[in-house]
């Protein structure tokens, strides 16, 4: 029997936690809003009492795997575990409870928390202008694309063209789409890297800028990295590092060394604040001082022992958020930043690239590696030998959710077949991560002894395969649907 | 580990990265804090802010203090919602599929919609996205933003549009609404859509039903921006024919938090589904005929479709509207009607106690307002707010932040949690400055800045 909705456990009268009753003359809604604009019959939703709303989300939550349950190897998702302090410190009243537009004499302590994360994320980005107001990676990549039109603008030369390597997240093309350039795709070349020769035969005086991915989404750092800065920059256009993957270089290369005008950071992923089943995400944008005066407004300033947020500044791109980004999740990364410290913050990349590599090792003799050698922090494996026996990677996926653990990504890359794409992260145990290695190799087992078990899975889980098809057609994505108040588009 | 690996030492591992790029020696950081250090250090900073638990917080301008039931915060600490994924395996993440279901199922009771998405990031970047989802769907660019919605959201739309998908015009007011003479700008076959805030940001309930005719007329977009409290007892933008209705849901049980994190809904026609930006979750079954949540016509999304995608959003704020489902089941919609009720009482209370201070008048006269209405101070609202400080009152949001020729308005701001003491503790705090400003050493401090 499957969870029921709270509509279908609702019950006429019940309800939770109620007000104060009023302390005031009351006169009724009818006495302030004219009767033609009040809602003549109430909202119906659910009514039921605290205790049967808390074991509905009780029962509910514990379908769901988490990382705290077990690994959570998710290739370019940085699943770390997320250490419970940061929590309780964006919990402070003086934290949570603060509105936005309070005077900047009563936010002192806030605007500190995040002048001194921008400090921090400087140092370890190598780069001076900084802002914490997007809301995600995405919303970082469509400020920079903003920031680098208004930059050419500014230099006379509107351009048109930005280059996205075929191995890149769908969010880069879909951004620079957004802001009306051209998607330049270039291929990578048998190495899983950029291929310079494609890349030359791209660059051109319509070239914006470049987004790339470093380490690639292959695991595979860039080594040519240097030689794309100095192609990019001599054509005028500028290179943007989507920071997805920066859990690999913590300590051992900086984005402004590497040449990078503008670089993001996922706070969720590379500075562990929670994933929240989607979100909050937490978006860190850094560039070079040159792309400074285009920065989102607000933007903090030091002024003596104060801070001030700065509203005056005539070549910003403007606003991207209601407010100043996600706060919340800023004072989870200072406190996970300082929890580590310098040296631990170093480590942690080391860590994550020894764990990465040492999953490769064992699971290479099962599964075919994208590439050989040594990755940084994650590794893409190629299902093709098991798909030789009739098993795809997405049977793969689902067969180890049997084992309980969580399945690596599989839709991503798209340039290697049948791909597994798998992160450990530095926080996993080796028995972690043997563990799950014992798991894949297993079912690389069964894909020759009981193909069927891999194709049929998973059987322990909550639930079994789903039909998505189903989901698409019938299109019930309310309770009103399955009333039978609405049909599919 | 090195020897199953086959690496001679740990640093052979990233002998990728050329010598040159790399940072040399430590990074230029302090070492590593105990928990209790961090926390005294915290704690230190969260002191020098003024929280709405020592402070009558009587701010606005769409985040609200309003009430967050215990059981709420129980829940959404739970490691199983906050620290899990993305739910794409949906065979082990049917708690946070399930939720985002009927997350969509209460915003579409809100709204008066017929579909509503997993969310966004924010109110402000939910109109932006309506904005886009308008000019697309209408194959025309002319966005109308009426003068009454909330000015960092018309930021946030110029930004948008400057990347090219729509273009931006104000729509003016007057009295704090749309009025007939700015029904009457509502035209031309190039019109996209027309955005208004319900309550707009003064807290003036505006007429939604006249707007979307003057929007329909011209087969152009009705665009709601709206209160998701206000939504309880006021009638749903959807009934009154709006194709759009957005908004910010921190009013729903998500702390105030500094402005963020926040949560923005997004809730359309169905016959426009398929141009939705974001996540879905839709029901099916499994292998077994079980009932089950997957995440649905995912093809619309930027991770398939890539630079095709309706929107470049790859997160929605999961956890938050996980924060607006518990909220909204535990409060109900008896609940839900108390808390907006309240607002109302308690907001005019105010407004009656002001009226009485000699000098102060309200500058959108007797148009109708929902928790929020603009005082006009006979001195410098900021000054004012300065002054209300020391009596722990976080008094509104001075006007001349967005415009400067509105140095004497303050936007209040009244939620249930505000108690009589509470609203007599403001009145006298204004009354008191308004006898004496002068002689308040705060104000001048403020008239310098």
């Amino acid at each position: 029997m499957s969870e029921l909705t709270l509509r279908e456990v609702s019950v006429p009268g019940h309800r939770g936690p109620r007000l104060a009753p009023l302390d005031i003359p009351g006169k009724g809604a009818e006495r302030w809003i004219p009767a033609d604009r009040i809602r003549k019959s109430p909202a119906a939703l659910p009514e039921v009492s605290e205790p049967v709303a808390v074991r509905h989300f009780v029962n509910l939550s514990v379908l769901n795997h988490h990382i705290d349950k077990a690994i959570y190897p998710l290739g370019s998702c940085t699943m770390k575990y997320n250490p419970k302090l940061n929590d309780e410190m964006a919990r402070i009243p003086g934290f949570a409870g603060i509105h936005p537009l309070q005077p900047e004499q009563v936010s002192q302590g806030a605007l500190a928390v995040i002048a001194e994360l921008h400090e921090w994320l400087r140092a370890v980005m190598g780069m001076p202008a900084i802002t914490t107001q997007p809301a995600a990676g995405a919303q970082c990549e469509l400020t920079a694309i903003l920031m680098t039109r208004a930059y050419h603008r500014d230099q006379g030369d509107a351009r048109e063209e930005v280059i996205v390597p075929d191995s890149a997240h769908g969010t880069n093309p879909s951004s620079v789409h957004q802001v009306g350039y051209r998607v330049v795709t270039i291929p990578s070349g048998q190495d899983g890297c950029v291929d310079l020769e494609a890349l030359r035969k791209a660059i051109s005086r319509k070239t914006a800028a470049m987004m790339l991915t470093n380490p690639n989404t292959l695991g595979i750092f860039e080594r040519n990295v240097g030689e794309i800065a100095r192609l990019i920059h001599e054509a005028g256009a500028l290179l943007y590092l989507d920071g997805a993957n920066l859990n690999a270089m913590l300590g051992l290369a900086t984005p402004g060394a590497m040449g990078f005008d503008f670089a993001h950071i996922n706070l969720h992923k590379t500075f562990s604040t929670p994933h929240g089943g989607g979100g909050p995400g937490g978006g860190v944008l850094c560039a070079r001082a040159e792309l400074e005066p285009y920065l989102p407004i607000p933007v903090l300033e030091q002024d003596g022992d104060r801070y001030r947020w700065s509203y005056d500044r005539p070549r910003s791109i403007g606003r991207v958020h209601s407010y100043y980004g996600n706060f919340g999740i800023l004072v989870r990364a200072l406190c996970y930043m300082r929890s580590l410290g310098g040296t631990g913050i170093a480590e942690l990349s080391r860590e994550a690239i020894l764990n990465a590599n040492y999953l490769k090792a064992r699971l290479a003799e099962a599964y075919a590696p994208s590439h050989p050698g040594f990755c940084m922090h994650e590794f893409v494996l190629s299902a093709s030998r098991q798909k030789a026996r009739g098993v795809k990677a997405l049977d793969i996926a689902k067969r180890l959710l049997d084992f309980g653990v969580h399945a690596p990504t599989i839709y991503f890359p798209l340039i290697v077949e049948e791909a597994l794409m798998i992160e450990p992260t530095e926080t996993e145990t080796k028995a972690s991560l043997d563990g799950f290695a014992d798991a894949l190799l297993e079912i690389d087992r069964e894909t020759q002894t009981d193909p069927e078990r891999v194709k049929t899975a998973p059987t322990q889980t909550p639930v079994r395969r789903l039909d998505e098809a189903r989901a698409a057609r019938l299109l019930e994505v309310t309770w009103q649907d399955l009333e039978g108040q609405g049909g599919a588009a | 580990m090195l020897d199953r690996i086959g690496a001679p030492s740990l640093e052979a591992l990233w002998d990728a990265i050329p010598k040159d790029l790399r940072v040399q020696g430590p990074l230029p950081l302090p070492p590593p804090l105990a928990e209790y250090e961090i926390a005294r250090r915290f704690e230190q900073w969260a002191e020098r802010n003024a929280d709405a638990s020592r402070y009558a917080c009587f701010l606005g301008g769409g985040i609200y203090d309003h009430f967050i039931p215990a059981a709420l915060r129980a829940i959404v600490s739970r490691s199983e919602y906050a620290t899990a994924y993305t739910p794409y395996q949906p065979e082990v993440a049917q708690g946070t599929l399930q939720v985002i279901f009927e997350y969509q199922s209460m915003i579409r009771e809100l709204t008066g919609m017929e579909i509503a998405n997993a969310s966004m990031y924010d109110g402000a970047t939910a109109a932006a996205e309506a904005a886009l989802f308008a000019a697309d769907v209408t194959g025309r660019k002319r966005v109308l933003i009426s003068a009454c919605l909330h000015p960092h959201y018309r930021q946030v739309l110029a930004t948008y549009s400057s990347a090219g998908g729509f273009t931006v015009e104000d729509l003016p007011a007057a009295g704090g609404r749309i009025s007939g003479t700015s029904l009457a700008r509502i035209a031309g076959d190039d019109l996209a859509a027309v955005l208004w805030g319900q309550p707009n940001f003064e807290g003036v309930i505006e007429d939604g039903a006249a707007i979307t005719r003057a929007a329909h007329a011209v087969n152009a977009y009705s665009v709601a921006v709206a209160d998701p409290i206000a939504l309880a007892i006021l009638k749903p933008p959807g009934q009154d024919g709006a194709d759009i209705v957005v908004g910010e849901g921190q009013p729903l049980g998500v702390s105030m938090s500094y402005g963020g994190p926040l949560v923005g809904f997004f809730a359309i026609r169905r016959k426009d589904v398929r141009r939705l930006p974001g996540r879905l979750a839709g029901v099916t079954v499994d292998a077994d005929e079980k009932r089950g949540f997957v995440l649905t016509l995912q093809t619309r999304e930027q991770h398939i479709r890539r630079e095709r995608a309706t929107s470049n959003i790859c997160t929605n704020q999961g956890l938050m509207a996980l924060m607006n489902t518990v909220h909204l089941a535990l409060l109900g919609a008896e609940g839900m009607r108390d808390v907006a009720l309240q607002c109302l009482e308690r907001s005019h209370a105010l407004m009656e106690r002001l009226a009485s201070i000699p000098g102060v008048t309200f500058p959108n006269g007797d148009a109708p307002f929902f928790r929020e209405f603009v005082v006009r101070l006979p001195g410098n609202a900021s000054a004012f707010v300065e002054a209300a400080l020391e009596r722990r009152i976080l008094a509104g949001i001075p006007l001349s932040r967005f415009d400067r020729a509105r140095g004497s308005d303050l936007l209040v701001a009244v939620t249930e949690k505000r108690s009589k003491e509470e609203l007599d503790r403001y009145a006298k705090a204004l009354a008191d400055w308004v006898r004496a400003p002068a002689q308040h050493p705060a104000e001048e401090a403020a008239c310098r800045s």
